[in-house]
């Protein structure tokens, strides 16, 4: 399984001089299964990129959304297989309580916020309202799972063999919390990041920007790097850069995070064109 | 233990910010949880009782209706929402862990999440006035 980054941005686009060596586009990471299986997580303008890179050789695509905030699909009318005739495309994403996917994709991709319709695209389009729990996409299994975020919102575990990996951009398990971290069992989000051997992971804010932003759907790095080591994993990869911090900026707080305890993991700062890769 | 459902997970840290009495039990009926101001009329702290069956908990507060008669389970406004997936009210009577008996107006409701799981009920109550 190959996993690299696209998209590490949260919010909103944040191309300049000051962010180029983390990124400035919004989320998009590509997972390529062992036999092939080509998932994408997320469709934020990291997805255009990733698109450009495509070739005939992919049969078959999935792009598997955590929820329909405008940062998380705002590159999906720019995602090169969606213009292909014929190109197999499948998109998973949570419904609304009242709404299936296919509805609330409509609402971005129609006029007047985007030109072409979401019934005009060319390619073999299927829309998924994304299962909670266990399914498999090729050789790979998919965990979805409801996480603590503003509006239907799921994070994936994804397991192949041996290895797992979990993909929360997302996600703000303190919120509520008196004591974070309190009991394993009462942590959204839990279950998907529980051992895994790379935790992709919101680390919007410094600890001291956290209160002023309470309820808004992100975390603080400190109880990133807490949820993390509770959960066991191997790797943690920040993710969900808030758009003010800088290049400067992320480097003081990851050194901050390295120097704020011992860690059990490895803390790689998520930066785009990272790649990681497991297994054979 | 698994993992509880997100949504279970938010209403329990709603009600344990919120003043009025609140008891939360999961889809087979077990108490998750209740909060400080249920505490008060249930005569015992949650850490001190923690998790119960329904069988438990829908007998130890000796509920009785206004005439004196037990309340089987099934007719607790708690169980009702749990079981029959509707809202339910009723006033009754409890005796406390605390061994003091209290006058209890109790509204109950099903707690359903994203794709219409079952996830549990939820009753509010408070001490009601005598008639």
């Amino acid at each position: 399984m190959r996993i690299t980054l696209w998209g590490t941005r949260g919010s909103l686009a944040t191309p300049g001089p000051e962010t180029v060596r983390y990124g400035g586009n919004t989320s998009c990471v590509e997972v390529r299964g062992a036999d092939g299986t080509f998932l994408v997580l997320d469709a934020g303008t990291g997805i255009r990129r990733l698109g450009a890179t495509l070739g005939p050789e992919v049969e078959r695509v999935h792009l598997l959304l955590t929820h329909l905030h405008m940062d998380h699909i705002q590159g999906l009318g720019f995602f090169k297989p969606l213009d292909q005739p014929g190109q197999e495309v499948h998109i998973w994403g949570p419904p609304s309580t009242t709404l299936d996917l296919r509805a609330r994709l409509a609402r971005y991709l129609s006029p007047p916020l985007f030109p072409v319709r979401l019934r005009d695209l060319p390619c073999r389009l299927t829309l998924h309202d994304v299962p909670l729990g266990d399914f498999e996409i090729g050789g790979l299994k998919i965990t979805a799972a409801l996480v603590c975020h503003p509006g239907p919102t799921v994070g994936y575990r994804i397991t192949e063999n041996a290895m797992s990996i979990a993909y929360l951009p997302d996600h703000e398990p303190a919120l509520g919390a008196h004591h974070f971290l309190g009991e394993a069992d009462w942590t959204s989000g839990f279950d998907l990041a529980r051992g895994v051997d790379l935790l992709i992971h919101d680390a919007q804010y410094a600890a001291a920007e956290y209160p002023e932003h309470v309820g808004w759907g992100h975390s603080a790095i400190p109880h990133t790097l807490g949820f993390a080591a509770a959960a066991g994993v191997k790797r943690l990869v920040t993710f969900h850069h808030d758009p003010g911090h800088t290049d400067l900026v992320l480097d003081r707080l990851i050194e901050e995070a390295r120097q704020s305890s011992d860690l059990l993991f490895q803390l790689i700062p998520g930066a785009e064109g990272a790649s990681f890769e497991f297994g054979g | 233990m698994p993992q509880k459902d997100v949504e279970v997970i938010l209403m329990r840290q709603l009600a344990s910010y919120l003043a009025m009495p609140i008891f939360l039990v999961d889809m087979a009926g077990n108490l998750l949880f209740y909060n400080e101001p249920a505490e008060t009329l249930l005569g015992r702290r949650y850490e001190e009782t923690g998790e119960m069956s329904l069988e438990e908990w829908s007998t130890i507060f000796k509920p009785t209706a206004e005439d004196g008669s037990p309340l089987p389970p099934e007719a607790l406004p708690l169980v009702i929402a749990l079981q029959k997936y509707q809202p339910a009210h009723r006033t009754f009577w409890i005796r406390g862990l605390d061994g003091i008996s209290r006058r209890i107006a109790a509204t109950a409701f099903p707690l359903e999440g994203q794709g219409g799981r079952h996830l549990g009920a939820v009753t509010i109550f408070w001490e009601a006035n005598h008639p």
